[in-house]
């Protein structure tokens, strides 16, 4: 699909119902929605950590919308979006934000981990879990992000090369927005592509219109039917950009992006570009857009509510989640705030 | 009951509990079909399947993930990390994430993995294999970290080990692994963690000591009967956490202590168990708790290992300070 919403490689469009195509169009609707209402609350100081998303809809839900829910997430920071639409609460998703260990208590059948904040970690844990699919002779794969900045570290070609040693049932997703906080990613390698990295660890590799939603609905789901199959792992580069600030905490992407660089993207918005696909087919409309404003904003608006409403945390809390058994000195630590918590 | 090495014992720990559990997968570098560098696991992948026990790329960073994405399949991973000294380049899989991942999940995923690693001195290896680095591990909540110093202990608190739903760093001494045979029953048996061993009772000093050091203790004990006096030793086994009960128990009793390592004086564990002893214990105390370590330095080179590892003298010498103090 073009940036004027024309498919242009007809062979690769994939097989989705008019249904699934409004249904990936809401979601990307929700989620850049999402992007704004956060943004917002933490300004206001209602949420705390968040890294912004609006640009990277497609790249995110698209890989999302090929997965089925046995499969297994492994997200980076940014990552968050995939893990609401697999199942997390918003509220929770909120709570993780503001740091509060409920938020990360994915709920049973929600088969993911929190956020990851070492850039790489979740790659090697990646290959394990793909690994440990295919021991179990399951019909599900892991999927795991990172940014263009991650694929430098020493962790992100293990993880590949361990999976592809063991033909792990994992698809590993580079979300290459241009940026890792301010430096570009010319400067991370000389490498033309990060997809060609898969070379170096003998996968399949291949770079997709991270802003067009089909092309990585396709690419995704290409990749995970190799891996059920046991043709192995795939890395799959999205070529996208994020409108925002690298977080919320103070980044400031004035001081290293240009106008021009923003107002190119801009065109190549990836709710834009699809909208205009739907609305030529006739399945897309303002009122429809609307609803879905309208439900985001109504359900952000109790989500945030509910975790206002979470009880605070307490240190005996955090004591009683470090281990099945508690050894000795949080035995002893425990008593003694117990103790003054009860004062 | 049979008599084997410590590594014997190891390796029989292992077969035990891959023939208990499905879900325990021994993997490393070198621990499949060659058995191991050290012949740990030798004919259990004959035994088992490559399914089972299997070798990796040689990456202990991935090891250390691979661990982590397995336990969150349901499996019960036993990885080897070659030679402790090579652990830095897991620590953000071990310290940064599996210790963690209970927590930062809010306790709804485990990670019941038993990282293996040999370490210790007195073999002449080359550089970064002998280091004691076990107190960087005890500093991380969320993992314990267990040595083992005789064969018995090494089976009973590996099976134990493996078992706990929680990570355990097992930490293997290379200089015990063939120096002595003991008595170790052929059954399924545990050994408990988090709990010392008193392996010499005594009246006038508490030794406290782990890993090769308790035999370096017990030998110093016997020379100080010799004099006349009476030293208890007491081997931690788990030393994160340590069984402070016991030592406490030991000082009320002797009223005088000193605390061995093979680690250099700024590492190992010596300082917080000196440290818990002065807070539990004061008021018992004839003399200040006193500590056996290696110097200061980056571990030697292996021709200096005699002058630089801490011995049986060494333990003696204090001794006789804390009980002259």
């Amino acid at each position: 699909m073009n940036e004027e919403g024309e498919i242009v490689n007809e062979n690769a469009m994939p097989d989705l119902s008019d249904e699934d195509l409004k249904e990936i169009m809401r979601r990307m609707v929700y989620t850049r929605i999402l992007d704004q209402r956060s943004i917002a609350l933490n300004r206001q100081g209602r949420l705390g950590f968040y890294a912004p998303t609006a640009g990277q809809e497609a790249s995110q839900l698209g890989s999302h919308y090929a997965l089925a829910q046995e499969d297994f997430i492994l997200p980076a920071y940014r990552d968050v979006p995939q893990l609401i639409w697999h199942g997390l609460p918003l509220y929770q998703a909120f709570l993780f934000s503001k740091g509060h260990y409920k938020g990360n208590q994915m709920p049973e059948g929600v088969n993911a981990l929190s956020p990851q904040i070492i850039i790489g970690a979740q790659i090697t844990q990646a290959a394990g879990v793909g690994l440990g699919l295919k021991k179990r002779g399951k019909e599900a794969i892991a999927i795991t992000y990172t940014g263009d900045g991650g694929a430098s570290q020493g962790d992100f070609y293990e993880g590949l090369n361990f999976a592809g040693a063991y033909a792990a049932q994992t698809v590993f997703v580079v979300q290459n927005n241009q940026f890792a906080i301010s430096v570009p990613v010319d400067k991370q390698s000389a490498a033309e592509t990060i997809a060609q990295k898969a070379v170096a660890a003998g996968i399949e590799g291949i770079q997709v219109d991270g802003m067009d939603v089909l092309a990585v609905y396709a690419a995704t789901q290409e990749a995970r039917n190799r891996a059920i199959n046991g043709e192995g792992p795939t890395l799959i580069e999205t070529m996208t950009y994020r409108y925002g600030p690298h977080t919320m905490a103070g980044d400031d992407p004035t001081r290293y992006r240009t106008d021009e660089m923003d107002d190119e993207w801009e065109k190549k918005d990836p709710i834009v570009r699809f909208r205009k696909y739907l609305e030529n087919k006739d399945l897309w409309s303002e009122d429809e857009e609307n609803e879905v404003v309208e439900k985001a904003k109504e359900e952000i608006k109790a989500a945030i509510k509910e975790a206002d409403n979470t009880p605070k945390q307490k240190v005996t809390d955090l004591i009683s989640i470090m281990h099945e058994e508690l050894p000795s000195n949080l035995k002893e630590q425990m008593e003694e705030y117990e103790e003054k918590e009860s004062k | 009951m049979a008599q084997m090495t410590m590594i014997q014992a190891i390796t029989d720990a292992m077969r035990t509990e891959l023939k208990n559990d499905e879900n325990v997968l021994i993997f490393g570098e070198d621990v499949g079909q060659n058995g191991g560098v050290f012949r740990a696991t030798e004919g259990l992948q004959d035994e088992y399947g490559e399914d089972r026990v299997f070798d990796t790329p040689l990456a202990e960073s991935g090891i250390g993930g691979l661990s982590i994405g397995l336990a969150l399949q349901g499996f019960r991973p036993v990885p080897e990390i070659q030679f402790i000294g090579f652990i830095y380049e897991a620590m953000d899989a071990v310290n940064g994430q599996m210790s963690r991942l209970r927590y930062r999940s809010g306790g709804t995923q485990q990670m019941p993995i038993t990282i293996r690693t040999p370490f210790g001195g007195g073999v002449h290896t080359p550089e970064l294999h002998a280091d004691s680095l076990e107190g960087l591990m005890t500093a991380q909540p969320g993992i314990r970290v267990v040595i083992p110093s005789t064969p018995y202990d090494a089976k009973g608190l590996l099976i134990q080990s493996i078992r706990n739903n929680d990570p355990v760093l097992f930490m293997e001494h290379m200089k015990l692994y063939r120096s002595f045979k003991g008595e170790v029953p052929e059954e399924d048996y545990t050994v408990e963690l988090d709990k010392a061993d008193v392996k010499r009772e005594g009246n006038d000093v508490t030794l406290i000591a782990y890993g090769a050091m308790v035999h370096s203790a017990l030998k110093a004990a016997e020379e100080l009967e010799e004099n006349g006096i009476s030293a208890e030793v007491i081997d931690l086994r788990t030393i994160s956490p340590v069984d402070y009960d016991i030592i406490v128990e030991s000082v009320k009793k002797t009223n005088r202590a000193v605390m061995i390592q093979e680690a250099q004086k700024v590492a190992g564990i010596a300082s917080s168990v000196v440290a818990e002893i002065q807070e539990k214990a004061i008021l018992h105390l004839e003399a200040p708790v006193l500590r056996v370590t290696a110097p200061d330095t980056v571990y030697p080179f292996s021709q200096a290992e005699e002058v630089w590892l801490p011995n049986h003298n060494d333990i003696v010498e204090k001794v006789n300070n804390v009980i002259n103090f």
